[in-house]
C-alpha cells in the first residue's frame, strides 16, 4: 500500500518524501537525547540524607551551661580541661594518640619519623624544630602554645565562642587581687565571660578547624589553596557542599571522627585505605567523594562515569583554587634579611598581600589558580631533614605518589607551592633554622646562628655552610568543590597544546594526542586525491574543447 | 563532443532501488557527520563542543553499525552481492578509459546495465570498501567506544593509541575515497547524470550494445 502511495507521487514529491525519511532517521538520536533531560528528581539516597540532616535536631542531651563543673572559677586553661575531663574521662587519652596531638605520622619509619614534630620539612616556615619554635606551636591543641607539655585545649576544637582565654585569664588575675571594687567588678565580668565561653561547647565547626587549617604557613591562605578563611562562611559557588546557602556542611561531616581520630590524610598515610561507598559499607568513613557519590556518580550511560577509574572527581569539579582569597605561590627565603636604613621592611603587592618581608624574603600570590595534575594514590612523599638531596635539582618536599599503572591512583589536582630554602652545602641536606623568639632568624637576621640553633633542637648537625635550593610542595585540592555547572568541560583536557593534562604522558587521550606522521600522511593523501581529481577534470575540460575544434 | 557520442542513443534504466538509494544517502549523511565530529574530537576545530561531538559521533557510529547489518542482509537476500564479485575482464579497458580514452572523448567501454550496474573498477573499489575499509572503521570505532570494557573482555593487549591510529587512518582513507567518488559522479554523459541516478534510481545510459558477456558467470 505504501508503495502504491509512493508510486502515485510525482517525481518531485518522491524526492521530498525520501528527504523527510532521511531527515527523520538522522533526527532520531536528537529526539532521544532531548527526552533524557527530564525534570530533575532527587535521588532516594539524597532524600533520606536531607531528611536526616535538614531537620536540625542533634542527639545532644546535655546543656553544658547547666553543669556545675563549668560554673566554677577558672584561672587557667588547664582548669577548664580538668572540668571537661571530669565527665569526658577518656577524652585526653584518646586525643593524645591522634595525629592532631602528636604531629607525628605513626606509619613513618622509626628512624626517620615524619610529621611537624619530627624531621619533616616544608617550604613555608620550614620546620618546628621539634616543636621548640614557639610560633609554630600556636596551632598545637595544647593550651597557650606550650605544645605537648601543656594540657589539651578542648575549646580549640569544641569552643563555640571566639574568645581570647589568655587575655581573659590575665585580666582576671590582675583585677581579682586588687582591693578596688571596680577592679573586682571587672574581674567578675572577666570570670563570667570565661565561664560562658567554657560552657559554649559543641561539635567542631568550620571556624574551629579553620582557626589552624585556614592559616597554615603563617597566614590566611598561605598554604593550601583550597583552604582559607573564605571557607568559614562560604557561598555555594565556592564550595557546593559547605556553602551556607546550600548544604552547609561542617568539616566533620566528611572528616568523620572516631574516638577523636579525625579522618584525613597526613604525609604518606592516605585518608582511606580503600575506595568504597557507604552503600558497600555503611560504617566506612565519609572522607572520599565515592563514600557518598559512589564510583558511578553520573547519569547512567554518561561518558563521565567511564572516567572515574582514572580521573578523580576533584579533577573536573575543582576548576581552580583560591577563588575568593589569594593563595601563596612562591616563597624565596634566599632574599630574606635585606634591610632598609638598617631596619627590616615589608613591601605590599597585589591582592593586598606582602611580596617582600625582611623576615621571610620574596613571596608571590595568585588567585583563581588552576591546579596542576598528577597521578595520586592518596599518599605524599618527600625527603626529611635527615635525607640527602641533590641540590642541582628542584627538591620535591611533598609529592604525590602514584602512577597510571597503580589501580588505586587517579589523576588528581594539586596546588603547588614553590620556593627556595636553606640547605647544608657540605652535607647536602635541608636545614631547619629557628625562626621565632629572641634568638630566631626573624629577630637576629643571622642565618648561620639561627640554623645552628634550630638544628641543635633536632639533634642534627650543621656544617656551617649553607646555600639555597629550589623546592616544591604539593597540596591535594579537594575542598572548594564548584557547583556542577562550573565543572571542567571536556575540552579543558581533550585539546592541544593547552590541555590541562599536557604533562601526563604514557597514554593516548583523544583530542590531546595525535600521531603526527599519520596525520601528515593522511592530509597528504587527501590533498593528493583532490589535486588528482582536479587535474583529471582539467584534462577533460581542455581535451574535450580540442575535440570540438577538431 | 566527439562524433561517437553524438551517435549514441540515450536509454533510461532503473538502476537503484528505493532501499539502495536510501542507504546510499543515509550513509552520505552519516559519514559526513562522522567525519565532521571525528575531526572535532581530533581537536581540529570547535563546532559542537567536545562533549556533544563525542555523543553525536558515538550515536551515529553505532547507528551506522546497525544499519550496515541491515545492508548486509539486503545484499545477500536480494542477490545483489553478485554485483560486487570482482572480475578482471574489461578491467584494463576501464582503467585505460579513465586515464586516456575519456580525454579523447571515447565512449565508456562498459555501459551500465541493470544486471551489471558497476564497472569492474567500481566492483573492486566498492567490494574493498564494503568488506575491508568500512568494517575496519566500524570495528576500530566500536573498540574505541567500548574502551572501558576491554579489561572485562580480555582485550587488554590493545592500546588506545593503536586503535585510534587505525581509526584515524581509516578515516583518511574513506575521506580520500569520497573525494574520488564524488569526482567520478561527474564523468557521466552529463556532469550530474550519475547523481541524478542515485536520487531518482533511473540512470540514463548511452547505448545498450553487447558487452561480450564479460559479467556472465563462466560455469
Amino acid at each position: 500500500m505504501l508503495q502504491s502511495i509512493f508510486r502515485g507521487l510525482s517525481g518531485n514529491r518522491r524526492h521530498r518524501v525520501v528527504a523527510c525519511l532521511v531527515a527523520g532517521v538522522l533526527l532520531l538520536p536528537l529526539t532521544a537525547a532531548s527526552s533524557a533531560t527530564v525534570s530533575e528528581k532527587k535521588e532516594p539516597g539524597r532524600q533520606i540524607a536531607d531528611m536526616v540532616t535538614k531537620q536540625r535536631y542533634f542527639w545532644d542531651t546535655v546543656d553544658h551551661s547547666k553543669l556545675k563543673e563549668l560554673q566554677q572559677v577558672f584561672t587557667s586553661g588547664e582548669q577548664i580541661t580538668d572540668a571537661c575531663l571530669s565527665c569526658h574521662t577518656d577524652a585526653d587519652q584518646q586525643l593524645k594518640k591522634t595525629f592532631h596531638w602528636t604531629w607525628t605520622d605513626p606509619n613513618s619509619p622509626e628512624k626517620n619519623r615524619r610529621g611537624k614534630a619530627q624531621y619533616s620539612v616544608n617550604n613555608f616556615c620550614l620546620s618546628t624544630n621539634a616543636m621548640h619554635d614557639h610560633h609554630c606551636s600556636e596551632c598545637h591543641i595544647g593550651w597557650a602554645g606550650k605544645g605537648k607539655a601543656a594540657a589539651i585545649d578542648c575549646l580549640r576544637c569544641h569552643g563555640q565562642k571566639k574568645f581570647n582565654f589568655e587575655e581573659a585569664f590575665e585580666d582576671y588575675e590582675a583585677f581579682s587581687t586588687s582591693g578596688d571594687e571596680d577592679d573586682r567588678e571587672m574581674a567578675n565580668e572577666a570570670q563570667s565571660e570565661i565561664q560562658e565561653a567554657a560552657q559554649a561547647v559543641g561539635r567542631p565547626t568550620r571556624r574551629n578547624c579553620g582557626s589552624c587549617h585556614f592559616s597554615g604557613g603563617g597566614g590566611d591562605g598561605v598554604k593550601h589553596g583550597d583552604l582559607d578563611s573564605s571557607m568559614t562562611t562560604p557561598h555555594k559557588s565556592l564550595d557546593v557542599h559547605m556553602g551556607m546557602d546550600g548544604q552547609n556542611f561542617e568539616c566533620v561531616r566528611c572528616h568523620t571522627t572516631i574516638r577523636h581520630n579525625v579522618a584525613g590524610r597526613f604525609y604518606a598515610t592516605p585518608a582511606a585505605s580503600q575506595r568504597e561507598s557507604l552503600i558497600e559499607n555503611d560504617l566506612s568513613q565519609k572522607i572520599m567523594c565515592e563514600s557518598c557519590h559512589s564510583a558511578q556518580p553520573h547519569k547512567v550511560g554518561s561518558k563521565m562515569n567511564d572516567h572515574t577509574d582514572t580521573v578523580s572527581c576533584q579533577t573536573c569539579h575543582i576548576p581552580s583554587v583560591a577563588r575568593v582569597l589569594p593563595v601563596q605561590m612562591w616563597w624565596d627565603w634566599s632574599k630574606a634579611g635585606k634591610m632598609k636604613d638598617g631596619k627590616p621592611y615589608e613591601v605590599k603587592g597585589p591582592y593586598d598581600r606582602l611580596t617582600y618581608a625582611s623576615t621571610k624574603g620574596d613571596t608571590r600570590w595568585g588567585k583563581n589558580v588552576p591546579p596542576e595534575y598528577y597521578w595520586y594514590s592518596g599518599s605524599l612523599s618527600g625527603p626529611t631533614l635527615k635525607d640527602s638531596i641533590d641540590p642541582t635539582q628542584t627538591i620535591r618536599l611533598a609529592w604525590p605518589v602514584g602512577s597510571r599503572k597503580d589501580k588505586n591512583a587517579r589523576i588528581f589536582p594539586f596546588h603547588v607551592h614553590r620556593g627556595q630554602q636553606p640547605y647544608d652545602i657540605e652535607r647536602n641536606k635541608l636545614l631547619a633554622p629557628l625562626l621565632s623568639g629572641e634568638n630566631g632568624f626573624w629577630t637576629t637576621f643571622d642565618w648561620k646562628d639561627a640554623i645552628s640553633r634550630g638544628q641543635k633542637f633536632l639533634d642534627l648537625p650543621f656544617s656551617g655552610k649553607y646555600g639555597f635550593v629550589r623546592t616544591e610542595y604539593v597540596f591535594p585540592s579537594t575542598h572548594m568543590v564548584a557547583p556542577k555547572d562550573q565543572a571542567l568541560a571536556c575540552a579543558e583536557c581533550h585539546t592541544r597544546p593547552k590541555s590541562r593534562l599536557a604533562n601526563l604522558t604514557g597514554f593516548y587521550m583523544p583530542g590531546r594526542d595525535r600521531i603526527k606522521v599519520l596525520d601528515l600522511a593522511g592530509w597528504v593523501l587527501l590533498f593528493g586525491s583532490l589535486c588528482g581529481v582536479m587535474l583529471h577534470g582539467l584534462g577533460r575540460f581542455i581535451s574535450n574543447g580540442k575535440g570540438r575544434k577538431g | 563532443m566527439s562524433e561517437n557520442k553524438l551517435e549514441s542513443k540515450i536509454t533510461k534504466i532503473y538502476l537503484f532501488t528505493r532501499y539502495e538509494r536510501f542507504w546510499h544517502w543515509l550513509q552520505v549523511a552519516m559519514i559526513f557527520t562522522l567525519i565532521i565530529t571525528g575531526l572535532e574530537i581530533h581537536d581540529l576545530f570547535g563546532f559542537l563542543g567536545f562533549e556533544k561531538a563525542v555523543a553525536t559521533h558515538n550515536t551515529i557510529g553505532i547507528s551506522w553499525l546497525i544499519a550496515f547489518g541491515i545492508f548486509v542482509f539486503w545484499v545477500f537476500t536480494t542477490g545483489e552481492w553478485r554485483q560486487y564479485i570482482p572480475t578482471e575482464k574489461k578491467m584494463m579497458a576501464v582503467i585505460r578509459y579513465y586515464s586516456y580514452g575519456i580525454f579523447k572523448g571515447e565512449s565508456h567501454p562498459f555501459p551500465t546495465r541493470r544486471e551489471a550496474k558497476h564497472n569492474p573498477v567500481q566492483r573492486l573499489a566498492y567490494l574493498a570498501l564494503a568488506t575491508l575499509l568500512l568494517p575496519l572503521q566500524m570495528l576500530t570505532g566500536f573498540l574505541y567506544w567500548s574502551y572501558n570494557s576491554w579489561e572485562a573482555w580480555g582485550l587488554n593487549f590493545l592500546t588506545l593509541k593503536e586503535v585510534a591510529a587505525v581509526h584515524m587512518a581509516g578515516a583518511f582513507a574513506i575521506a580520500s575515497f569520497i573525494i574520488v567518488h564524488v569526482y567520478m559522479t561527474t564523468t557521466g554523459h552529463t556532469v550530474f547524470a550519475h547523481i541524478k541516478a542515485m536520487i531518482t534510481g533511473w540512470e540514463e545510459v548511452e547505448t545498450e550494445e553487447d558487452v561480450n558477456g564479460w559479467d556472465q558467470r563462466t560455469h
